[in-house]
């Protein structure tokens, strides 16, 4: 009885099992046929094939649209293929199976353009909803929120249902909501609801939503999202606060970094070094030449290579501002006119001699992938880049506090800057002494120049826009105080990006200039003027 | 001691002003043609221009191969501007009055142009200049072979209003002429084509800024509206890097926020890992990845003459190449090389462009050129998305402006002006 019923049941099934079969091959087939269409295909005919593979709703097509929007679909010129490459490795885009490569393959890109990069987005992101990486399905919901269409929902209820990572399941949320609020099919109450889950989980983008919103929302729906509006914006101005204390802190940190081995060079030694700016150029070639062969010779270690180009900066600069010092400036001590004129002599020598060696263009070093993108704090967008700055910045500082204040080197130092002939007298060796503090300060200008390379071009005139930011911070902090330069170099970054927004960048920085003068009538030592009888000579 | 410091200086100053002089020895040779390469090889807009000079000496080089200029052998007379401008000035007539040239290719930037204008008015010689710039001028001596305001700007702006369906635009640029000009246009235009003025924000940079994290930060509260933002940048120079690298970090994705450049071709793209910018736009009359046979060629000669098959041309290097065969074409339709037999001959010229068109001096001293946008790729280079059907010619004073709608510029007989206005019919000579 019962076996007889299976069997019935199977024979009944067949039929549509074989079709469903058949379907599926065919579709495969017309799906296949569609993706090599794309070979030839102009930028408008990309985008019906696109849409033609979207409507086929099969989740086969997903690894082709990725990768057109990837820029890693190509096609062989020779023989019309369209294939995915990735790395070195060529394999179908359907199947997914490896191809050989043709001995006479002439493989070019399938370019897209903007809109065409959205439209896919799209399609992906109904296709890789209910994936089994979180990553994947974050994208897509982020994909529905920024593109809502009604005809989701079920698929988003669906998904809601079952998803169980907090941060997909937010976004999840507000991607429903976003799609209600914007849909006049749906009753006043639905919409009105929304209007708070989008504030609540839509993140930073909960306010463009909103007031994208606000335009076109009936009046009846307006007070629900003007106060929710209100709410956020009110968030908004206190985080942007922050925020800008936060860039301010940033660029003060670049500052210090330029400035910091100008407050040992020009600050404790007392030596007016135009070239200070080549060093830290100078540093960023180097940071240049290490990544380089990184490049081509170990690619491995490619992340590393700003770690690795530190040292390598540090001791080429300070072993240039060694040869400087001996060769140049020893000769001039207690001549500040003729330091000046013949440190911008060899700066000028040392960017000529870069741009003849490496060429007028910029330079290129990759940003690693650690110091690439940002993260969010709280209400903050932190870039990861600057982010490592200011720690870099306060390392490289407390180092040098370090070094002044801990070892018998810092001690010399600071004996000969306050009573060069009494330090003579007690045997220091006053000239060995002179050559590392500058040695010391052009290798930190070096190290400054490592951290550059991740903000600034890397040409030779790189060191030029920083020459002047670091006189007027150390001159500023306190000529010959190392606290005088950390606190001068932050006031100035933070005053900087609160005048930024209100005057505009050109006047915001004339305005710091003026205010710097007024100061320095006031307090011509600066903020933490040295006291005491050095001071006198 | 001071005095004795300050002599030195003098000194020190004398012999550095020497190495400005010219690098080619004069030669005293009548069986030569001296043309003059006016551009800056050190200071900050070396990083552009050294690349033009070196276009020049190849253009040169190429022309004396295939038999020089009325049967005369062409010699490039080198200056270097040093990226200043009253220098310029000097040199300029340096290479007219003493070295006796007959044509001067050269200058960047807009101030290097105005600061050089009233040498070659006065001497009555010839400037061909290579790149694109604010209009709102006209000048008998001087030749644009650059885009004018309606050869880039205006285009771009129409294409992301068109194509990407923009609304709200942020108008980025380095304070100085070009930019400041070049947005006082777009924002009447913009007015003009319905944007309401809180839809537009305008920002000014100084030259070489480099800490963008506020404009940035500022760009993408404002793109929060709820409605298509854009930025259309003419910002200069070395100050892109960091500004797209701050873009890249802060997560502004073309797809969300394009930008679109004036000022960013391939030459400054080569100094930097493009990567997170695929898809920011720029506007051009020209892009290295243009599949022409034309292009191959020049691209291919220009490489084997640097020496280097990773050069990388751009748009201004194709306006130098379009200027210098119209001189050579109008010098030998004139016969001679005098400025004013020059200037008859030029107008009305036609010579091939790179992008498979055809290039005409117009009676106002522009050209006709197609206009390119192109999207930035991840190998530095441009996939042009999108092209004008016909050529553009190029318009010398903008029809947006009120105070200028009513110029035109035209040098041939019987107006000879550059400044004719339609309406009064009057030409009001003195300013340019």
């Amino acid at each position: 009885m019962l076996t007889l019923r299976a069997i019935r049941l199977v024979l009944l099934a067949l039929p549509f099992l074989l079709l469903s079969m058949n379907t599926a091959r065919a579709q495969d087939a017309d799906i296949s046929a569609l993706v090599q269409s794309m070979g030839d295909a102009s930028l408008r005919e990309l985008g019906q094939i696109v849409t033609d593979l979207a409507a086929t709703g099969d989740n086969a097509v997903v690894p082709a649209l990725q990768a057109l929007a990837d820029g890693n679909l190509y096609v062989d010129e020779t023989s019309g293929t369209v294939v995915i490459q990735r790395g070195s490795a060529l394999s179908d885009p359907v199947s997914g199976q490896a191809v050989e490569r043709g001995a006479d393959a002439d493989l070019s890109r399938i370019r897209v353009n903007n809109s065409l990069r959205r439209d896919i987005a799209t399609a992906l992101a109904g296709m890789t909803l209910m994936s089994d990486n979180p990553t994947t399905r974050l994208a897509a919901a982020n994909g529905f929120m920024a593109r809502p269409d009604p005809a989701n929902i079920p698929l988003l209820d669906e998904a809601i249902a079952g998803e169980t990572n907090a941060n997909v399941l937010r976004v999840m949320q507000a991607a429903r909501a976003v799609t209600i609020l914007g849909d006049d099919e749906f009753g006043l109450a639905d919409r009105q609801a929304a209007v708070p889950v989008i504030a609540a989980n839509a993140g930073r983008s909960a306010i463009t939503i909103l007031t994208g919103a606000l335009n076109t929302a009936p009046d009846d729906l307006k007070p629900a999202i003007q106060s929710a509006l209100a709410g956020l914006e009110q968030e908004r101005a206190v985080w942007g606060a922050l925020q800008n204390v936060w860039f301010g802190v940033s660029l003060g940190s670049v500052l210090l970094l330029a400035a910091i081995g100008l407050a040992i060079t020009f600050g404790v030694m007392g030596v007016i070094n135009m070239a200070h700016g080549e060093m830290v150029m100078l540093g960023a070639y180097t940071t240049f030449i290490v990544q380089l062969i990184i490049r081509q010779n170990f690619p491995f270690l490619l992340d590393y290579s700003l770690l690795i180009a530190l040292p390598a900066a540090f001791f080429l600069t300070g072993a240039i501002g060694i040869g400087i010092e001996r060769g140049v400036i020893r000769w001039l001590y207690g001549r500040p006119l003729e330091t000046l004129l013949a440190t911008w002599g060899i700066s000028l020598i040392l960017q000529q001699s870069v741009r003849s060696i490496f060429g007028p263009t910029n330079q290129m070093v990759i940003a690693p992938t650690w110091m690439s993108g940002s993260f969010e704090f709280y209400g903050l967008s932190i870039t990861y880049g600057r982010f490592w700055i200011v720690i870099f910045a306060a390392i490289v500082f407390a180092l040098l506090l370090l070094v002044l204040n801990r070892t018998a080197l810092g001690l010399q130092m600071r004996a000969v800057t306050q009573n060069r002939r009494m330090a003579s007298a007690m045997g220091i060796r006053t000239p060995f002494v002179d050559a590392m503090t500058f040695g010391l300060g052009s290798g930190i200008a070096g190290l400054a120049g490592v951290a550059l390379t991740q903000i600034d071009n890397i040409s030779p005139h790189l060191g030029q826009n920083y020459i002047i930011d670091s006189f007027m911070v150390v001159v500023f902090g306190g000529v010959g105080n190392l606290w005088g330069t950390l606190v001068g170099a932050l006031t100035l970054g933070v005053a900087n990006k609160f005048l930024e927004p209100y005057a505009g960048a050109v006047l915001g920085k004339i305005l710091i200039l003026v205010l710097i003068i007024l100061f320095i009538q006031r307090r011509p030592r600066g903020l933490f003027a040295l006291k005491g009888r050095a001071v006198e000579q | 001691m001071i005095r004795f410091s300050a002599k030195s200086a003098l000194l020190a100053a004398a012999f550095a002003g020497s190495a400005f002089l010219p690098m080619t020895p004069v030669l005293a040779q009548d069986d030569t043609i001296k043309v003059g390469i006016l551009h800056s090889l050190s200071g900050t807009m070396a990083i552009s221009e050294t690349t033009l000079k070196d276009t020049m000496l190849f253009l040169i080089e190429k022309q004396n191969a295939a038999g020089g200029v009325l049967g005369k052998q062409l010699e490039p007379v080198v200056v270097d501007i040093a990226s200043d401008w009253p220098l310029a000035a000097e040199l300029a007539r340096q290479l007219v009055e003493v070295d006796g040239v007959d044509a001067v290719f050269g200058c960047w930037t807009s101030v290097c142009r105005k600061s050089v204008l009233p040498v070659f008015e006065e001497l009555n010689s010839l400037l061909f200049y290579p790149v694109q710039y604010e209009g709102e001028e006209s000048q008998r001596n001087v030749f644009y072979t650059g885009a004018s305001p309606n050869q880039q700007a205006i285009p771009a702006v129409d294409y992301l209003m068109e194509e990407e369906g923009v609304e709200r635009w942020v108008l980025a640029g380095t304070d100085y002429v070009y930019p400041q000009t070049t947005n006082k246009i777009l924002e009447q235009y913009l007015l003009d084509a319905g944007v309401a003025p809180e839809d537009i924000m305008i920002n000014y940079t100084p030259f070489g800024h480099s800490d963008w994290q506020t404009i940035v930060s500022d760009i993408k509260a404002f793109g929060s509206a709820g409605k298509k933002t854009a930025v259309v940048s003419t910002i200069n120079g070395d100050a892109n890097v960091p500004f797209y690298r701050e873009l890249g970090n802060q997560g502004i994705k073309a797809e969300d926020i394009p930008v679109v450049a004036f000022s960013v071709g391939e030459e400054e793209l080569s100094g930097f890992d493009t990567t997170p910018l695929v898809g920011h736009l720029a506007a051009w009359n020209y892009f290295m990845s243009v599949d022409t046979p034309e292009n191959a060629a020049f691209i291919e000669e220009w490489q084997a003459f640097i020496g280097d098959e990773n050069r990388v041309t751009n748009d201004p290097m194709e306006a130098h190449m379009i200027g210098f065969n119209l001189w050579v074409k109008a010098v030998e339709a004139a016969g001679t090389t005098d400025a004013d037999a020059v200037i008859d001959a030029i107008v009305g010229l036609e010579t091939p462009n790179l992008t498979g068109g055809t290039a005409t001096m117009l009676p106002n001293h522009h050209i006709t050129k197609p206009v390119l946008i192109g999207e930035i790729q991840d190998d530095g280079q441009f996939f042009v998305v999108w092209e004008t059907e016909d050529l553009v010619p190029g318009d010398a004073w903008s029809d947006f402006l009120p105070e200028s709608a009513m110029l035109e510029a035209d040098w041939t007989a019987p107006i000879n002006c550059g400044n004719y206005n339609t309406q009064t019919q009057t030409c009001s000579a003195a300013a340019q």
